[in-house]
C-alpha cells in the first residue's frame, strides 16, 4: 500500500493563481469587456443568464487559447525580460499542465457556449480559438514581421463572437468592432516593441523593428493610427453609433493621432533621451482608447434603450 | 485516538482543492440556472414521443 507520508514532494505546487495567469487575466479582462460590448450591442434582448454564460464561455475560450500560447512559446518567454515570469518559465507550472488545461478549456467553452446561445457562435470561438493557437503561436509569430497584424485578428473576433451568441448571425457592425481592434493592434504592440528594446531581438522573433527598423516602424504605426481613425470615427454613422459615440471618438482618435505623429518625428537619438517617454504615453494613451472606444458603444446602446442615442 | 498525522502536502494542497471545489459548484450551479432558462424562457419542447406519454 502506499504511504503518502513517504511520498516525495516538489518543492513547489502550483497554485490556483499560477494556473489562473496560463490564462492572460489582462487579454481575458479585453476579451470580457468587447464580447460584453458585441452582446449587448446586438438589436435582441438576451436573458441576462444566458448573456452571462455566453460572456463566461468566451472569456474561457479566450483564456485556454492564451494557455496553448504560453505552452508553445515557453522557450522564448522565458529569454524575454517581460514574459520571464510567466508560469511555465519561472517553473510553478509544467508544459503539459499547460496543454491539457489549454485543450480542455477549449472543449469546454466551445461545447457550452454552443449549448448556452447558438451553434455559430460556437463555431466562431473555435476558429477564434485554433487562429490564435495554431495559426498565430505555431506558424505566423516566429516566420514573419506581419506577425502582430495577424494575430490581432484573433483579439478582434470577441465581439463578433458576442454579437452572434446575441443575434445568431452576423452583420456590417459586428465586423466593425472587430476591424476596430484588428486595426488598433499593430501600433498598440508596436509601440510596445519600441521601448522593450531587446526583448524580441533575443528571442529572435521577427518583430517589425527587428526586421525593418525601427524608423520604418514608427512609419507603420503612423500609418495603421490614420487608417484606424478614419474606421474608429466613420464608425459614429453606423446602427452602433450615435452623437455620443461620435464625440468620444472624435477627441480620443485626435489625440492618438498626435501621438503617432510625434513618435513618427522622432528618431532613436530622441527616444533614448527621454527613455522613450513618447512611445510610452502612446502605449498607454492604446489601452484607453480601445476602451474608451468600446464604452461609447457600449454608452450608446444603453441610450437606446431608453429611446435616445444614435443621430 | 488520532488518525496518521496530516502530511505538510495536504495543507499546501487545501487551498487550491477548495478553490477546484468553488468553482465546480458555481459551475454546476450556473448549468442549472441556464437550464431553467432554456425550459421557461424559449420555445423548448419536448420529443413528440415523449409528449404523447405524458398527455
Amino acid at each position: 500500500m502506499t504511504d503518502i507520508t513517504n511520498t516525495p514532494t516538489s518543492e513547489y505546487d502550483a497554485q490556483l493563481g499560477d494556473y489562473f495567469a496560463l490564462l492572460k487575466p489582462r487579454v481575458m479582462s479585453l476579451v470580457v469587456f468587447t464580447a460584453f460590448v458585441g452582446l449587448l450591442a446586438a438589436p435582441v434582448s438576451v436573458n441576462p443568464i444566458v448573456g452571462l454564460c455566453a460572456i463566461l464561455f468566451i472569456a474561457i475560450g479566450g483564456g485556454a487559447s492564451g494557455a496553448l500560447n504560453m505552452w508553445w512559446d515557453a522557450d522564448i518567454d522565458a529569454v524575454m525580460r517581460r514574459t520571464r515570469g510567466r508560469p511555465i518559465p519561472s517553473g510553478r507550472v509544467q508544459p503539459g499542465e499547460a496543454l491539457t488545461l489549454g485543450v480542455a478549456l477549449s472543449g469546454l467553452s466551445v461545447m457550452m457556449l454552443g449549448l448556452a446561445t447558438n451553434l455559430l457562435a460556437a463555431g466562431m470561438l473555435l476558429f477564434t480559438i485554433l487562429f490564435y493557437a495554431v495559426f498565430y503561436t505555431m506558424w505566423l509569430k516566429r516566420l514573419t514581421p506581419q506577425n502582430i497584424v495577424i494575430g490581432g485578428a484573433a483579439g478582434a473576433f470577441p465581439p463578433v463572437i458576442g454579437w452572434v451568441a446575441a443575434t445568431g448571425s452576423f452583420s456590417v457592425e459586428a465586423w466593425l468592432m472587430f476591424a476596430l481592434i484588428f486595426m488598433w493592434t499593430p501600433p498598440h504592440f508596436w509601440a510596445l516593441a519600441l521601448f522593450m528594446r531587446s526583448d524580441y531581438d533575443d528571442a529572435k522573433v521577427p518583430m517589425l523593428t527587428v526586421t525593418h527598423g525601427r524608423p520604418a516602424t514608427r512609419m507603420h504605426i503612423l500609418i495603421y493610427t490614420v487608417l484606424l481613425a478614419a474606421l474608429a470615427i466613420g464608425t459614429a454613422f453606423t446602427a452602433i453609433g450615435g452623437i455620443f459615440y461620435f464625440a468620444v471618438a472624435l477627441v480620443l482618435n485626435l489625440a492618438f493621432l498626435l501621438g503617432a505623429w510625434r513618435i513618427w518625428k522622432r528618431d532613436e537619438v530622441m527616444a533614448e533621451a527621454d527613455d522613450y517617454a513618447e512611445e510610452r504615453k502612446f502605449f498607454r494613451l492604446s489601452l484607453a482608447y480601445l476602451f474608451l472606444h468600446f464604452g461609447a458603444i457600449l454608452g450608446e446602446a444603453a441610450l437606446r434603450t431608453f429611446g435616445l442615442g444614435g443621430w | 485516538m488520532s488518525f496518521r498525522p496530516e502530511h505538510e502536502l495536504h495543507k499546501r494542497r487545501r487551498g487550491r482543492n477548495i478553490g477546484v471545489g468553488l468553482m465546480l459548484g458555481a459551475f454546476v450551479v450556473l448549468i442549472m440556472a441556464l437550464t431553467y432558462v432554456k425550459i421557461t424562457q424559449t420555445d423548448f419542447e419536448l420529443p413528440a414521443n415523449q409528449r404523447e406519454v405524458t398527455q
